[in-house]
C-alpha cells in the first residue's frame, strides 16, 4: 500500500514538472506582457526597465528554476491584469468551475448507469434503440451548440405557431411545441458564500437553477459516451462464462444483473470514467463562455486575450494538478474496489 | 421412466446468413445415477447440447424442436421462474475453463451462499457451514479460509474443485460436466476426473460426462454417445463401443488415440476435418471423410452422398451409418427390411 502510493505519488511530480516546464515553455510564444500592462505613451526606454525588472531577459533555464521553486509555494506571481496574486484569482474562480463540474458528474453518474445498464439488458427494446440514437447525436454534436440551443429553447423560449392560434385546440397544439424560456443561462446567479473564496449555487433552488443548463450542455457528450461505454462493459460481461454459470446455478436474473454484471461492469468504467471527469475540468472552457459562467475557464480565456501570462501559466497548473490528483484517486479507488488488484509498488 | 429424457432436440442459431443448425434430432435417456458419455470433435456440438439440457441456449439459439423431460417435466416449454428452480438445484453444471466460471469480483463464499439462498429458505451461517461440508468433500485445504477469498487467489485445479462443490451444494439428481478437465494441467486431471467419479458414486448424482478424452469416458461412463456435425452418430454401452466400434467415425477416432498407433509412426488420424454446421454436407455428414463410403469402382455411395441415415441397432448400441445397416441386414434375413426409419428410430432408444 505504501509503495502503492510513493509509486503514484512519484508520477503525479513527473507529470506535473512535464506539465509545467510546457506551460512554462509556452509563455514566450503568447505576445508580449509588457504591451498589455502599460499604455502607448510609454518609452521604449521604461518599457525594457520593466521588461528587466520582471526578470523576463534572464536565459530560459533561469527564468524556469526561479518559476519552479515559487510554484513550489503556489507562488505564480502576479497577474499582470488583475494586479494581484495569480493564484488568488484562480482560487477566486475555482469554486464556480468546480461547482459546474460536480453539477455534471452528479448528471453524468445518475443517468448513465441506468441507462446504459438498461440498453444492455433490453439491446433490442425500442427504448434501448431511442437511448443509443439520441446518445449518437448527443456525442456529434458540439457543446456550443448544444448550449446555444438549450439557451434558445429553455432561456428564451420558443414561440411555434403551425396550428391556427384562434381556435382552442390549435393554440393547445402550439402551446405543446413552444416554451416560455425563463431558464437562467447568464453567469451564477446570487451565491451564498459558504468559506473563503467559495461562493455556492447549491444553498437554494434558484441557485440551482443557474446551474441546470451550463451542466446538460457540460455533460452534452460525456453522458452519452459513458452511457455507450457502459452498455458495451455490460454487454460483455453478460456474455461471460461467470455469467453463464450463475445463470446454471438458478441464481435470478435481478441478482445476475444486478451483482454479478454490474459489479464487473463498473470496474473499468471507474478508471475511464474517473479520467474523463478529471479532464472536464479543463473542457468547461467552451461552456463557461456560452453561459458567461464566472469559473477558470472563462477567466483563461480572458487572460489569453489580454496575454496575461502569470495568469495563463497558473491556470495550466492548477488544471493539470486537478487533473493528477483525480487520476491518482481513481487509480487508489479502482485499487480498492478490485479484488483482483493488489495495491503494491510492482505491476500487477 | 428415465430421470431424464431429451427426444429430438434440433437447436438452431438464428444468424443474419441463415438459421446454423447446431443439433439435429438428438435423443438420449439418462437413469438416476447413470453416467453417460458425450464425445466428439470440437463444433460438433456438445456443449451446445449440454446448456440446451438445462434450457440455458442464449439468443440467438434457440430450440427449434423436440422436448426435454426431467423427471417427468418438460423443460423446454416451462416458465423461467421454474427452470431457475432445477438450475443449480436438480440439475447442475460444471465448466470447462475454472479461470473463467467463477466470478472474479465476488468471494468463493459469497458465491456458494448465494445458490444455496436461491434454492432454500436458509439463514446466512447455515448456508455457510453446509458451504464449508462441500468444500471439505471436494478436499479443499482450509476451507474456512478459502470462503473469504477471491477466485483469482486459486489454482485453476482448486477452482475447479469449488466449481464441483458448488456443483454438489444442493445435492442434484444430476450433473452436466462439459469437458472439466480440458483447461487443466495434465497432471490434475486424473485427480479432478477421480474426484468428481467419486462424488457422484457416493451421492448417486447421475454424470453426463462430455469430453473429446476417449480414455475418461471409457473409465468414468456406462454409455456413451458420439456425436458429428450436429447429431448422435452411435450410442450404447461405453465398454461395447470403445471395444468394438460400428461407426467408421468412432473406430476413426479409437484409431487415432496415440496408444493405437504402431511405436515410431504417426498417428492414424481421420482424413479432412469436420465440416462447420453452418454447412454440413447432404446424406451421412461423415461421407466425405468415409473410407466405406467408397463402392467397389472407387465411387461414393449414393445413399451416403444422398440419404441421411437412421439409427439400426448392432448388439446393444444404436448406429446411424448405411454400411452398418447393411452388414446387420445381411446376417439377419429375417430382420424387416423396408426401410421404416422414424419408428425404428423410437425403438432403437
Ligand atoms: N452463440 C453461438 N452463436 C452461433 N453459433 C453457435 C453459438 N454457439 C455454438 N454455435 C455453433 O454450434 C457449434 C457447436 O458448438 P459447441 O457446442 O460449442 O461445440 P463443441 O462440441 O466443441 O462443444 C459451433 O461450431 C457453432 O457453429
Ligand atoms: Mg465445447
Amino acid at each position: 500500500m505504501i509503495a502503492f502510493l510513493i509509486k503514484r505519488l512519484f508520477h503525479a511530480f513527473l507529470v506535473m514538472f512535464i506539465i509545467s516546464v510546457i506551460s512554462f515553455a509556452i509563455q514566450d510564444n503568447l505576445g508580449d506582457p509588457i504591451q498589455q500592462m502599460v499604455g502607448q505613451s510609454v518609452p521604449d526606454s521604461e518599457r525594457a526597465e520593466l521588461r528587466e525588472e520582471l526578470g523576463l531577459n534572464d536565459p530560459f533555464m533561469v527564468q524556469y528554476l526561479r518559476f519552479a521553486k515559487n510554484a513550489m509555494h503556489f507562488d505564480f506571481g502576479y497577474s499582470y491584469f488583475y494586479g494581484e496574486p495569480t493564484i488568488e484569482v484562480v482560487l477566486r474562480h475555482l469554486p464556480a468551475t468546480l461547482e459546474l463540474v460536480f453539477a455534471t458528474t452528479v448528471l453524468i453518474m445518475l443517468f448513465s448507469v441506468p441507462i446504459g445498464v438498461y440498453s444492455a439488458i433490453k439491446p433490442r427494446s425500442p427504448l434501448s434503440r431511442l437511448f443509443m440514437g439520441v446518445s449518437i447525436v448527443g456525442i456529434s454534436i458540439p457543446v456550443f451548440l448544444t448550449a446555444i440551443v438549450l439557451i434558445q429553447i429553455f432561456a428564451i423560449g420558443v414561440q411555434f405557431t403551425p396550428f391556427p392560434v384562434d381556435t382552442g385546440w390549435g393554440s393547445w397544439l402550439n402551446g405543446l411545441l413552444s416554451t416560455d424560456g425563463g431558464m437562467p443561462a447568464y453567469g451564477r446567479g446570487d451565491v451564498v458564500h459558504v468559506v473563503g473564496t467559495w461562493s455556492t449555487n447549491f444553498a437554494s433552488l434558484e441557485g440551482l437553477s443557474y446551474l441546470v443548463l451550463p451542466s446538460i450542455s457540460l455533460a452534452s457528450i460525456m453522458l452519452p459516451l459513458f452511457i455507450r461505454l457502459i452498455r458495451a462493459e455490460m454487454l460483455e460481461v453478460l456474455q461471460s462464462d461467470y455469467v453463464k454459470f450463475a445463470k446454471a446455478k438458478g441464481i435470478s436474473m435481478r441478482r445476475i444483473y444486478f451483482v454479478h454484471a454490474l459489479k464487473n461492469t463498473m470496474l473499468p468504467v471507474i478508471t475511464v470514467g474517473g479520467v474523463q471527469i478529471g479532464t472536464l475540468v479543463a473542457y468547461t472552457i467552451l461552456t463557461e463562455t456560452v453561459f458567461q459562467w464566472p469559473g477558470v475557464g472563462l477567466m483563461f480565456l480572458d487572460a489569453i486575450e489580454r496575454s496575461d501570462i502569470p495568469l495563463i501559466v497558473t491556470y495550466l497548473m492548477i488544471v493539470g494538478l486537478i487533473f493528477v490528483i483525480t487520476n491518482t484517486l481513481v487509480d487508489l479507488i479502482y485499487g480498492l474496489v478490485n479484488p483482483t488488484v493488489k495495491l503494491t509498488g510492482k505491476p500487477a | 421412466m428415465a430421470l431424464l429424457e431429451v427426444s429430438n432436440l434440433d437447436v438452431r442459431f438464428a444468424l443474419r446468413q441463415g438459421d446454423v443448425k447446431a443439433l439435429r434430432d438428438v435423443s438420449f435417456t439418462l437413469d438416476r445415477g447413470e453416467r453417460l458419455g458425450i464425445v466428439g470433435e470440437s463444433g460438433a456440438g456438445k456443449s451446445v447440447a449440454a446448456f440446451t439440457i438445462l434450457n440455458l441456449i442464449a439468443k440467438p439459439g434457440y430450440i427449434a424442436d423436440g422436448s426435454i423431460r426431467f423427471d417427468g417435466r418438460e423443460l423446454t416449454t416451462m416458465k423461467p421462474r421454474q427452470l431457475q428452480q432445477i438450475r443449480g438445484n436438480k440439475v447442475s453444471m460444471i465448466f470447462q475453463d475454472p479461470m473463467m466460471t467463477l466470478n472474479p469480483v465476488l468471494t468463493i463464499g459469497e458465491q456458494m451462499i448465494e445458490c444455496l439462498k436461491a434454492h432454500r429458505r436458509i439463514r446466512r451461517r447455515d448456508a455457510r457451514e453446509i458451504a464449508l461440508n462441500k468444500l471439505h468433500q471436494v478436499y479443499i485445504p482450509s476451507p474456512e479460509r478459502r470462503l473469504d477469498q477471491y477466485p483469482h487467489e486459486l489454482s485453476g485445479g482448486m477452482r475447479q474443485r469449488i466449481i464441483i462443490a458448488i456443483a454438489l451444494l444442493l445435492d442434484p439428481d444430476v450433473i452436466v460436466a462439459d469437458e472439466p478437465t480440458t483447461a487443466l494441467d495434465v497432471t490434475i486431471q486424473a485427480e479432478i476426473m477421480e474426484l468428481l467419479l467419486e462424488l457422484c458414486e457416493k451421492h448417486n448424482v447421475a454424470l453426463i460426462l462430455i469430453t473429446h478424452d476417449l480414455g475418461v469416458v471409457s473409465q468414468v461412463t456406462q454409455r456413451m454417445l458420439v456425436m458429428y456435425a450436429g447429431r448422435v452418430i452411435e450410442q450404447g454401452p461405453t465398454r461395447e463401443i470403445i471395444n468394438d466400434a460400428e461407426h467408421p467415425y468412432t473406430q476413426g477416432l479409437i484409431n487415432a488415440l496415440p496408444q493405437m498407433a504402431t511405436p515410431g509412426q504417426r498417428l492414424n488420424q481421420i482424413p479432412g476435418s469436420m465440416p462447420s454446421l453452418a454447412n454440413t454436407p447432404p446424406g451421412c455428414a461423415f461421407h466425405p471423410r468415409c473410407s466405406f463410403s467408397v463402392d467397389a469402382n472407387g465411387e461414393r455411395r449414393r445413399d451416403c452422398r444422398e440419404v441421411i441415415p437412421t439409427f439400426v441397432r448392432s448388439g446393444n448400441c444404436d448406429v446411424a451409418c448405411h454400411m452398418v445397416r447393411e452388414l446387420v441386414e445381411r446376417h439377419s434375413p429375417e430382420h424387416d427390411a423396408s426401410d421404416n426409419g422414424p419408428s425404428e428410430k423410437r425403438e432403437a432408444l
